[in-house]
Order: C-alpha cells, then sequence, then structure tokens
C-alpha cells in the first residue's frame, strides 16, 4: 500500500516537474509578431515617391533602394534594440542605452576622426574607427559607474547624456574646425533616405552580433543580478562586461556609420518587452528584435509620408515617440516606488 | 570543513580585520554573531571570495578560495548577500533556475529542472514559483533566493543575514527551512545572525565575532552564558532558562 502511494507521488511529482520546465521559445505568439513585422516590412518595400509599377525601371529602383532600405530597417532595428537591452543588463539600469551613455556620440566621434585622418576612408575603415571609439567610451562609462557606484537609476542616464553631450560637443568644434559640420550633421541624423544598393551590405555584421548575443544570453542575465550573484555561481563578470562591451560597440558603431542615430530605440523597446514578459533575456531576445524592428520600421514609414515627397529622418521620429514613451517609463517607475 | 588561517583584510587605517583563525566543522548550522562592525559580513564574504583577502590563507572543503577556479568553487560553496536589489524581472522559477548555472551553464537539462523543483518546494514556494520576483513580499522574495542558493546544490551554504526584514513568523519559518537543509539535506550552513536567541536556539555551533578577530568559538550552551555574551556585546546580558533553553535579555 505504501509502496503504491510513493510511486504514486513519484509519478505526480515527475509529471509535474516537466509540465514546471520552463515555456517554450517558440510559440503562436511569436509567430503573430512574425507576420505582423512581416507586413510592416511589405508596407516599406511599397512606399515612396517613384511609382515601381509605372515608372521606368521600376524594379531596378525596387532593388536600389527599396530593397535595401527595407533591409536596413531589419538589421538597425534588432540591432539598437538589442544592444539597449544588453547594455541595461550589464548597467542594471533600465534607463541606459547607446544613446544615452554617449556610445552613439562616441561611434560618431570616431567616424568623424576617421574620416580627417583619412579623407578617402572606405565604409570599412570608417566602421572600424566607430567602432573603436563607441568601445573606448562605453568602457570609460562603465568604469565611471563602478567608481561612484550610482544606482540610483535616475542619476546614471542623466551622466551619460551629459557625457554624450560633451563627446558630440568635441565633434562639433572638430567639425568647425575642418569644414565638416554639414556631413557631421548628415551622419548624426539617423535616417534611411541615402540607404543605397552597395552602400548599407556591412549593416550584416550585426547579424554575428545578434547571434553572438543569442549565445551568450544567460551570462548578460546572470550579469544582470550583479556582481557577486554572478561570482557567486562562478561566471567571470569583467569577462562578461568586456564581451558585452564589445558586442555593444560592433553594433553601435556599424549602425552609426549606415544609418545614424536611433535616438531611444533601445530604451523603449527592451522596457516593453520586459514589463510584459519580464528578463529572460534567450526567450526574450527573438520579441526585442521583432518590437525593434517594427518601431523603427512605423517611425520610418511615418517620416516618409508625412511630408510627401519629402522625408523626415526617421531620428527625429524616433526622438518624440521615444521621448514620449521615456517620460511614461519614468512616471510609471516613480508610481511604483 | 571551512578553516581560516591568519586572515587579515584591511580597508582603511581604521578599519581592519584579522587575524582571524578559525575551523568551521562540515555538517550543522553555524551561526556568526557579533556587535554591528565587528567583521561578520566581511568574514562571510571572504570564505565566499566575494572579497579578496590581504594575507593568510582560506579554505572550504580543502580548496583553497583565493587559487581555486571561480566555476569549480560555485559547485562548493554558494553565498547569499544581504542586499538584493535586481531589476531583472525574473519568476521564481527562472531565478532559481540560475543555481544551476555552474553545472548546466544555462542549458537547464531534465535533471536540473527536478532539482529546481524540489528547491522551490522545499522553501514552499511551489504556487508561486511563475511569479515575478519584485511582485513577492519581502518573506517570499528571501525564500525565493534562499532557493537559488540551495538549487546550487554545494555542500557549503553561507546566508549574510537571511533573517535581516523578516518579521517574527517569517524568521522562524526560514530559520526552520535551513535547519531542515542541514539535517535532511546535510549542507554546512554558515549565518550571520543578528538575534542571539535565533543563534542560541537553531544554530549547531555559535562564532562569535568583535572587532574583526573571532573571540569566542562554541556550542550554544557554551555561548550563550551571561559572563560571554556581556563580554561580546559590550553591554550587559543575562541569560535565562526559558521554556525552550536559554534566552538572552538584554534590555
Amino acid at each position: 500500500m505504501t509502496s503504491t502511494r510513493d510511486s504514486l507521488a513519484e509519478a505526480t511529482s515527475v509529471r509535474k516537474s516537466l509540465v514546471r520546465a520552463k515555456g517554450q521559445l517558440l510559440s503562436w505568439k511569436l509567430a503573430v509578431g512574425v507576420v505582423g513585422v512581416l507586413l510592416l516590412l511589405v508596407l516599406s518595400l511599397f512606399t515612396g515617391v517613384y511609382d515601381i509599377f509605372g515608372g521606368d525601371g521600376g524594379a531596378e529602383m525596387f532593388q536600389i533602394t527599396r530593397v535595401p532600405r527595407t533591409i536596413a530597417l531589419v538589421l538597425a532595428g534588432a540591432a539598437m534594440a538589442m544592444c539597449g537591452l544588453v547594455m541595461q543588463l550589464l548597467t542594471q539600469n533600465r534607463f541606459v542605452e547607446p544613446t544615452t551613455t554617449g556610445t552613439t556620440e562616441w561611434a560618431g566621434l570616431g567616424l568623424m576622426l576617421t574620416v580627417i585622418v583619412y579623407p578617402d576612408a572606405s565604409i570599412l575603415a570608417r566602421m572600424i574607427g566607430a567602432i573603436i571609439a563607441a568601445f573606448i567610451g562605453t568602457l570609460v562609462f562603465f568604469m565611471f559607474l563602478r567608481r561612484v557606484s550610482l544606482k540610483s537609476s535616475l542619476i546614471v542616464p542623466i551622466i551619460g547624456i551629459m557625457l554624450g553631450a560633451v563627446v558630440g560637443a568635441i565633434s562639433t568644434f572638430i567639425a568647425v574646425q575642418t569644414d565638416m559640420l554639414q556631413s557631421l550633421g548628415i551622419w548624426f541624423a539617423g535616417s534611411f533616405t541615402s540607404i543605397l544598393r552597395g552602400q548599407y551590405e556591412i549593416l550584416w555584421v550585426v547579424v554575428i552580433v545578434v547571434i553572438a548575443v543569442f549565445i551568450t544570453a544567460d551570462r548578460f542575465t546572470v550579469a544582470g543580478l550583479g556582481k557577486e550573484v554572478a561570482t557567486n555561481i562562478g561566471l567571470n563578470y569583467n569577462q562578461v562586461i568586456l564581451i558585452g562591451t564589445i558586442l555593444v560597440a560592433i553594433a553601435t558603431g556599424v549602425v552609426t556609420v549606415v544609418v545614424g542615430s536611433l535616438p531611444f530605440l533601445g530604451l523603449i523597446v527592451p522596457n516593453i518587452v520586459s514589463m510584459i514578459r519580464g528578463d529572460d533575456l534567450r526567450s526574450n531576445l527573438p520579441w526585442v528584435c521583432l518590437l525593434g524592428i517594427a518601431i523603427v520600421t512605423i517611425c520610418d514609414l511615418i517620416g516618409r509620408v508625412i511630408i510627401m515627397p519629402f522625408e523626415l529622418p526617421v531620428s527625429v521620429i524616433l526622438g518624440v515617440v521615444g521621448a514620449a514613451v521615456f517620460v511614461g517609463l519614468l512616471l510609471r517607475q516613480r508610481k511604483r516606488g | 570543513m571551512i578553516t581560516l588561517r591568519d586572515v587579515r583584510k584591511s580597508y582603511s587605517n581604521d578599519v581592519e580585520i584579522g587575524p582571524v583563525d578559525l575551523q568551521i566543522p562540515a555538517g550543522g548550522v553555524t551561526a556568526l554573531v557579533g556587535p554591528n562592525g565587528a567583521g561578520k559580513s566581511t568574514v562571510l564574504t571572504m570564505i565566499g571570495r566575494l572579497l579578496g583577502i590581504d594575507d593568510g590563507a582560506i579554505e572550504v572543503a580543502g580548496y583553497d578560495v583565493s587559487s581555486t577556479k571561480s566555476k569549480d568553487l560555485a559547485k562548493i560553496v554558494s553565498i547569499l548577500r544581504q542586499e538584493n536589489h535586481f531589476i531583472t524581472r525574473l519568476t521564481i522559477r527562472q531565478l532559481v533556475g540560475f543555481g544551476r548555472f555552474p553545472y548546466s551553464k544555462g542549458r537547464l537539462t531534465a535533471a536540473d529542472e527536478e532539482i529546481i523543483s524540489q528547491a522551490i518546494d522545499f522553501l514552499e514556494l511551489s504556487d508561486l514559483e511563475d511569479r515575478f520576483i519584485d511582485e513577492l513580499s519581502g518573506g517570499q522574495r528571501q525564500r525565493a533566493y534562499v532557493a537559488m542558493v540551495l538549487a546550487q546544490d554545494t555542500d557549503y551554504v553561507l546566508l549574510d543575514e537571511p533573517l535581516n526584514n523578516l518579521d517574527m513568523k517569517h524568521s522562524v519559518q526560514m530559520m526552520a527551512h535551513l535547519r531542515r537543509a542541514a539535517t535532511q539535506m546535510g549542507r554546512t550552513i554558515v549565518i550571520v545572525l543578528h538575534d542571539i536567541n535565533f543563534a542560541g536556539h537553531y544554530a549547531d555551533h555559535i562564532c562569535a565575532v568583535k572587532t574583526g578577530s573571532v573571540v569566542e568559538f562554541g556550542t550554544p550552551a557554551e555561548i550563550m552564558t551571561a559572563e560571554v555574551l556581556t563580554r561580546v556585546f559590550d553591554t550587559p546580558v543575562e541569560v535565562i532558562d526559558g521554556p525552550r533553553g536559554r534566552l538572552a535579555v538584554y534590555y
């Protein structure tokens, strides 16, 4: 009798633990999300002033501008949203992302210095310059954070934005001296207008970054629990910070060179996903990428049609939308204490 | 066994720990007690290799904590600090799952899931396991953290004031859980406690720390005396026989 009961208990506990094993990565919700984003992308392919169906060489025009532009939206949107998520985990702060830590400004400075030193620099060389500067800048920010051990959630982005403003001011100064102010303005205003075949392909690098983040996702989640918890379970905390910084620098550097600054994207996307789904990074990553793509595509579409036949840079629309969501997040956090 | 030999640590000119010589036997619950700023938590964090030592040696189960690889130590000793402010929104089950990180590196196997379930059940969190930790009460959250270090399945478990911010009921529950973990699971639990009466009742050994040094080590019967406690805490303490053993009265 006892043995029957024991084995029964055993059986239920096994079944229970199977049911309790964590939720699967793929689900119908994700499928719906993918379809939604695909529809947006189709819309992006067929939105524009040039009549690709009736006009002369419509098919060619489609290939030269629309397809590259849409691919760039996907890559840049996913990359910047993911960068924000990784940086938020590494700093344990919800308000951190490449444009609130100065990373983007550093990338811009690196890009400009590269062009000044080598005026004929290829896009690859510019990218490397931007990546190195973004890496140095992000490390400076992280080291500063550790020094002052500021955990207050609001001070951290304020310091980051200040740091970015200082670096941006240095860039502007150099640009004025070297007569490059106009180019600087164009680089910084994130825009997909000038994305053409033959100039954007380097953006594919971010796919490697996304895969690398996917592989190391658990480490970043652990790092997000703090240095002590991470050390307790045997993780080399400093190594994770370094890997994360490198990945963020690569993605930010590439996107800054090809597209420009995409403000707030890395901030709002991870926060929205976290509110709904919690923070298990690996199962969240597809959602973060999808939402990043969706938001940047919607903002780009708005920018394209709002003053047709002219265009607004996507960074303007993102800035407006992002700032509103940012304020919303602040108020929400206040309320929750 | 945990062995500290001539361990020293200095923060600045006025804060100094050591030399500490201490042997904590394997098995049972050992409580670290002492006045504020005595260095209890510092000693615990050094054993758990979260804080480096300046001089001396610390061994846990024969492994030197300064020279053994951190990822190997993670299978021998686990430590839970007092302050845990996570911005990360994880469910209890996800959090406890990270206790398996030293073994699974994040890819949880069926065996890992079983151990996670056991740890959650052990701390009576089964009904809450899919709740986010930021939605829990203080007592529940503390239990979730303890479940995480138990899921780490280490012989040695170090806990820094796990009763902090817990009310009477939850403090007693927590101590009962830890007592069971020591007895049923055979863990060696080292715990920093503020309340000497909790130490006297639940611990097998009490280690008294004062101004950076170990001043007493013994069984509750040896430590729970008016003379020893008065000396350790620098305040008059009387010890009376209560219904469940000796009680320190210090007010």
